[in-house]
């Protein structure tokens, strides 16, 4: 099991969206007139409105870009070897930033353009919260 | 030129040492303020304005003017990254324009070298929580690997390649081995070789994350310095000639679903400084531009209006960014990849600005009359700031 940071709480306008992960879901919000909300907020970023409603993503997106990281002097991400970090962009319209799994070599086998799916990893300790990662389709 | 001249920087300083151990930034900041108008030939009482971007122990909007035992008329603190002194240059021409202040300060110091701050391999997502910390710090993103980003979509889109960015680190060099404080800088800091590099040079050095390489990235250094503001009635008697504020831009950007990261916040900040200075990108000689890394050069190349966006590779693969080219001058001072980068650079854009224009600089272009400073501060690829000065020489 991966042991990633962790997001924390009390933090009002994530919450729901780490509740869906630990349901499986990708969750994202829209304001009444269709507009995507995304990172999680309490308010429209177009219109300031208040009134949102959650969806859940399909999880099928395209990598827009990515890079990968060769030298990262955090614990936790000190002793792994190379790893991708990435924007992903939706299908439903929505671009958030994650990683790429379960490709050989993260240098050569990700490309900019690539469908991934999302999954949800599993995190050491109890009650953690699983993290949403891409994977190559 | 018609443009109005409503504020001046009248004093500069650049700390000396990029290694300096046992000097507070605090300290850094004194000296700094003090050499600076001693530049301009002007005094500690005379300052009656203060610009801060909350660096330095104990410092601040609350700690800075009781450090250094003023008391301004004038307090602003406004931190917005490493482009915080384009942003404070574009509050002095307003406020000194509007009467308010007559002779303001803006001054820097760290000591992230000798704290051994890992400023671009630390890892972000440190902090308490909050709505973007909670969305990003899962990934292990650095702050080069976000450059980075921005650096691979814009090959993605454009073509780019290394060997066309590599010109920027190419021509800062040159300028830094020019430079006996850069030079100081890269023995100081243990550069593996403090000479002039080739394109080679860059593409064979390691990568820190991909497609950055390590000859692309800025070092972490020690180092601040001090910039002084004034009215045109204050600058008629200074020590030197002033350096004219004729023009300033803010703006900021972020991560925008289904948004261009291969555009900044430049794009909206340089058409407004540019078109208050009443000049055009093609009139301006020396370009200080915050080269955190290759790519952030590169994309302001294009922001700022030197060439379309996306031909910044063509535009500067011929290496005319060096001095002694013909076409526009980059980073003379040897820039933030080869002579001073503490955390946040932007007060070394105006620095080296000045010098140019009163023809004091280490790689002087000759009749240099017209600068322009842009800092980037923040996340190219995700939350950042782009502030844009416009300068002319008297």
């Amino acid at each position: 099991m991966a042991n990633r940071p962790q997001p924390s709480f009390p933090e009002p306008d994530t919450q729901h969206f780490w509740d869906g992960c630990k349901a499986g879901e990708l969750r994202y919000q829209t304001d009444p007139d269709g507009n995507v909300v995304f990172y999680p907020r309490g308010h429209s970023t177009v219109t300031g409105g208040r009134e949102l409603s959650w969806n859940v993503s399909s999880g099928l997106g395209t990598v827009y870009t990515y890079s990968v990281v060769r030298q990262n002097r955090m614990p936790g991400f000190q002793e792994l070897g190379a790893y991708a970090v990435a924007y992903i962009d939706l299908d439903e319209g929505f671009r958030m930033m994650s990683t790429i799994v379960g490709v050989d070599d993260p240098t050569q086998d990700i490309h900019i353009g690539q469908r991934v799916q999302v999954e949800f990893e599993e995190q050491q300790g109890d009650d953690a919260y699983p993290i949403p990662v891409f994977r190559p389709v | 030129m018609a443009q109005e001249r409503l504020a001046a920087i009248a004093g500069i300083h650049e700390y000396p040492l990029r290694v300096a151990p046992g000097v507070s930034s605090m300290q850094i900041k004194a000296e700094s303020m003090k050499r600076a108008l001693d530049d301009a030939g002007l005094d500690w009482g005379d300052v009656d304005g203060l610009y801060d971007a909350l660096d330095g122990e104990g410092g601040g909007g609350l700690g800075l003017a009781a450090y250094l035992g003023i008391k301004p008329r004038l307090l602003d603190t406004t931190q917005v990254g490493g482009s915080s002194y384009e942003f404070h240059a574009s509050h002095a021409l307003r406020d000194i324009a509007a009467g308010r202040c007559n002779v303001a300060v803006t001054t820097y110091g760290s000591t992230a070298a000798s704290m051994r701050v890992p400023i671009g391999t630390g890892g972000m997502g440190r902090g308490g929580a909050s709505w973007q910390q909670n969305m990003e710090a899962p990934y292990g993103g650095t702050l080069i690997s976000n450059y980075a980003m921005v650096a691979h979509r814009h090959m993605h889109e454009y073509g780019t390649t290394t060997e066309q960015l590599a010109q920027i680190s190419v021509a800062t060099r040159k300028h830094a081995m020019r430079n006996p404080e850069a030079v100081k800088a890269m023995t100081d800091l243990q550069f593996v070789k403090v000479d002039e590099i080739t394109v080679e040079d860059v593409l064979e050095s390691r990568v820190i994350a991909d497609p950055l390489h390590l000859l692309e990235c800025c070092m972490i250094s020690d180092g601040g310095g001090a910039a002084v503001f004034v009215s045109p009635e204050i600058a008629r008697d200074i020590k030197k000639k002033p350096v004219w504020i004729i023009g300033a831009g803010e703006a900021t950007k972020y991560r925008e679903n289904g948004g261009d990261i291969t555009t900044s916040a430049g794009a909206q900040s340089a058409p407004a400084a540019f078109g208050q200075a009443g000049v055009t990108p093609d009139e301006i000689d020396i370009a200080m531009i915050y080269d955190s890394f290759s790519i952030t050069v590169a994309v302001m190349l294009e922001d700022l209006g030197f060439c379309a966006k996306g031909e910044v590779g063509r535009f500067i693969e011929d290496g005319h960014l060096a001095f002694d080219q013909p076409g526009l001058t980059l980073n003379t001072d040897g820039g933030g990849l080869s002579s001073n980068h503490p955390g946040m650079r932007g007060l070394f854009l105006l620095l080296e600005s000045v010098r140019q224009l009163r023809g004091e600089s280490t790689s002087q272009v000759e009749g240099a009359s017209l600068a322009v400073a842009h800092g980037n501060g923040g996340l190219l690829g995700g939350t950042h700031t782009g502030g844009t000065v416009i300068l002319a020489a008297d």
